[in-house]
C-alpha cells in the first residue's frame, strides 16, 4: 500500500528485531499497524541487508512479516511527530507522508559512540559496527589490513566477518580491563548459547591478537598513499601500528532524538525510560529494544512483543516479561563491563575536532557550559547530523548532566515534506 | 545473484552490483574521498548507517547518504564539493 497519508490504530518507527517482533505482534492480534524504516526491508543494523545476506532467523522474520497484514512503509525517515494530532511526520523520496495512529511504538535502536582522538577524522577511519554494515553492503577488504579497536562483544562477530571477508586482521583491541573481560566471559557459563557463539567467532580469526586493556592513542596518515598509522596503548607502552582501515568506537548509545523530541523522560545515557509493559513517560507511547537501553538482539525481540501486546492493551506473557527481565540483567552487567574507560575521554588535543559536520576542535568548548550553550556558543549540533556523532561524546567529554534538547525537524528535510499534513487537517485549515 | 551494473561517479564509471550501496561500490574501487570537510579535510564514511552525514553525495539529483543508498544501473552520482569557509 503506497499512500502519503495512513492511519492505523498503531505506528511502529523502526524495523530492525524490536520494532518488527512489536508489529507482528499487533497484527498477530488483529489490529492495525504501520511500520517504517528508513531503510529497504527489515533488518535495522544487525540484519543489513537481510533478504540478501541475513541470517536464517532474519530471513524467517522477513517472511513472517510479507505474508502478514502490516503495513510497511520503507525509506521513510521520520521528521517530526504531533503528539496531540497523533501524527507522524515522514520523508522518503516522493516527499511527506504521514501516519495517523492511536499508539506509537518507537524501536528506533542504536548508534555507535565516537569518542575523538587525533586523527579520527581520516578516510580510513571508520566505526567497528560500520565496518560489518559496510561488507554487508557489498564492501571489499580483501587482502586490505584492518585494525579493530572498541568495546564490547559486538568486536567478535565483526573481527570473524571482516577476516571471512579476506582482511587481514593487524589486531582486535578490547579497551576494556583484562579483569573486566575475564569476569564477563566466566560469567557466560549462565549463557551457554552465547558463551558458544563467542567461541565460534573467535576461532574464526584464531591467529589474530586479541588483547584486552588495549586502545587506540592517535592516528595519522602514514607515508605510503591512504594508509594509516595508529598508536595502541595499554596505559603503559605503545604500539605503531601501519593499516589500511581503523575500525574503531566505544560501545553503543541509543538513538532517542524521536522519544526525546515527545517528550519522554530519558536516562543519563540517552536511553528512554519504560515501565515493565514498555510504556514510556509519555502517554500512549512506548519504546522496545536498544533505544530502552542497550542490550543485544535477544532482548529487541522480546520487548518488541511486550510492547505489541501492551500497546493494544493486551496484556504480554508473564514468561515474555521473565525473559526480559533476565536478558536486561545480562545487558545491564554487560554494558557495566564494557563502559568506556576515562583514558579515552583524554585523547583530545586543542585541535582535535569534536563536531565533524561543522569543524569545531575541542578548544572551542567550554565543559561548564551544557549541551545548548555549547551548540548556540560553537555551532557543534547545527550541522546535517543534527549532534548525532557530537552531542554523545561531548556529553562524556564534558560530563554533562542533560541532554540535548531535540526540536523538529529531526533530519534534514524539504520544507515541502515539512509542511505535509493529512487531508482533513488541512481542509479544516482551510474553512 | 546480484548483477552486475555501472554507475556513474563525477562522470566516471564505476563498476558496482545491484543493491550494494553507493559507498561501498565507491570503496571497492578504491576512492576513499567520499568530501572535504567545511576546513578543507577529505572525510570518507564514518558510520555507515546514515547517521553522521558523511557520505553525502548528490545521486540521481537529491543529495543521499551513499551508505544507505543501494546502488542501480545507470546511478549519477556526483561529490557535493563546496567552497571552504574561512
Amino acid at each position: 500500500m503506497a499512500s502519503r497519508h495512513r492511519k492505523a490504530e498503531v505506528a511502529v518507527v523502526g524495523a530492525g528485531p524490536a520494532g518488527v517482533a512489536a508489529a507482528l505482534q499487533v497484527a498477530r492480534q488483529g489490529r492495525s499497524v504501520t511500520l517504517a524504516d528508513e531503510r529497504e526491508g527489515l533488518g535495522g543494523q544487525i540484519w543489513r541487508n537481510a533478504a540478501r545476506r541475513g541470517p536464517a532467523r532474519a530471513r524467517r522474520w522477513l517472511e513472517r512479516l510479507d505474508s502478514s497484514r502490516v503495513d510497511c512503509a520503507w525509506e521513510a525517515s521520520v521528521v517530526s511527530a504531533d503528539l496531540d494530532a497523533r501524527t507522524l511526520l515522514l520523508e522518503d523520496a516522493s516527499g511527506g507522508k504521514t501516519v495517523e495512529f492511536e499508539r506509537l511504538i518507537l524501536a528506533t535502536g542504536a548508534r555507535e559512540l565516537f569518542l575523538p582522538f587525533p586523527g579520527w577524522t581520516l578516510p580510513g577511519v571508520v566505526g567497528v559496527g560500520a565496518l560489518q554494515a559496510m561488507i554487508k553492503s557489498g564492501a571489499r577488504f580483501d587482502g586490505q589490513s584492518i585494525l579493530i579497536a572498541g568495546s564490547g562483544p559486538l568486536l567478535l562477530p565483526v573481527a570473524a566477518l571482516a577476516a571471512r571477508a579476506g582482511a587481514k586482521l593487524v589486531q582486535v583491541c578490547e579497551q576494556a580491563p583484562f579483569n573486566e573481560v575475564a569476569w564477563f566471559a566466566w560469567s557466560l557459563w549462565q549463557h551457554p548459547a552465547k558463551a558458544l557463539a563467542a567461541v565460534n567467532y573467535r576461532r574464526r580469526f584464531l591467529t589474530t591478537r586479541y588483547r584486552a586493556g588495549t586502545w587506540i592513542e592517535s592516528v595519522r596518515a602514514a607515508e605510503e598513499d591512504d594508509r594509516l598509522e595508529a598508536i595502541l596503548t595499554d596505559g603503559n607502552s605503545r604500539k605503531h601500528v601501519v593499516c589500511d582501515v581503523v575500525a574503531t568506537s566505544c560501545g553503543l548509545v541509543p538513538a532517542s532524538e524521536l522519544g526525546l523530541l515527545l517528550g519522554c523522560a530519558a536516562d543519563a545515557g540517552g536511553a528512554l525510560r519504560v515501565d515493565q509493559y514498555l510504556r514510556t513517560s509519555t502517554e500512549g507511547v512506548f519504546a522496545a529494544g536498544e533505544v530502552t537501553g542497550v542490550g543485544g538482539a535477544d532482548l529487541a525481540m522480546v520487548e518488541g512483543r511486550i510492547a505489541g501486546a501492551a500497546a493494544v492493551n493486551g496484556k504480554p506473557r508473564a514468561g515474555w516479561l521473565r525473559r526480559r527481565a533476565r536478558l536486561r540483567r545480562f545487558a545491564t552487567e554487560m554494558n557495566r563491563a564494557f563502559r568506556p574507560r576515562p583514558e579515552l575521554t583524554e585523547r583530545v588535543d586543542d585541535d582535535t575536532l569534536v563536531c565533524r559536520c561543522e569543524d569545531i576542535p575541542w578548544v572551542a568548548v567550554d565543559p561548564q557550559a551544557g549541551p545548548r550553550q555549547t551548540k548556540l556558543l560553537t555551532r557543534c549540533g547545527m550541522g546535517l547530523c543534527q549532534g548525532r556523532t557530537c552531542m554523545p561524546a561531548l556529553k562524556v567529554l564534558c560530563g554533562w548532566q542533560e541532554l540535548p534538547v531535540i526540536r523538529p525537524p529531526i533530519q534534514p528535510t524539504l520544507v515541502s515534506s515539512f509542511l505535509t499534513t493529512p487531508p482533513d487537517r488541512s481542509t479544516q485549515a482551510r474553512e | 545473484m546480484t548483477r552486475e551494473i555501472e554507475i556513474t561517479v563525477d562522470g566516471k564509471p564505476v563498476a558496482s552490483r545491484e543493491g550494494d550501496s553507493v559507498a561501498a561500490a565507491l570503496w571497492n574501487a578504491g576512492q576513499r574521498r567520499l568530501k572535504t570537510s567545511v576546513s578543507g579535510e577529505p572525510r570518507g564514511w564514518l558510520c555507515a548507517m546514515g547517521s553522521c552525514y558523511e557520505c553525502l553525495l548528490l545521486i540521481d539529483g537529491r543529495p543521499r547518504r551513499a551508505c544507505v543508498t543501494p546502488c542501480s544501473a545507470g546511478m549519477m552520482v556526483s561529490r557535493i564539493d563546496l567552497p571552504a569557509v574561512d
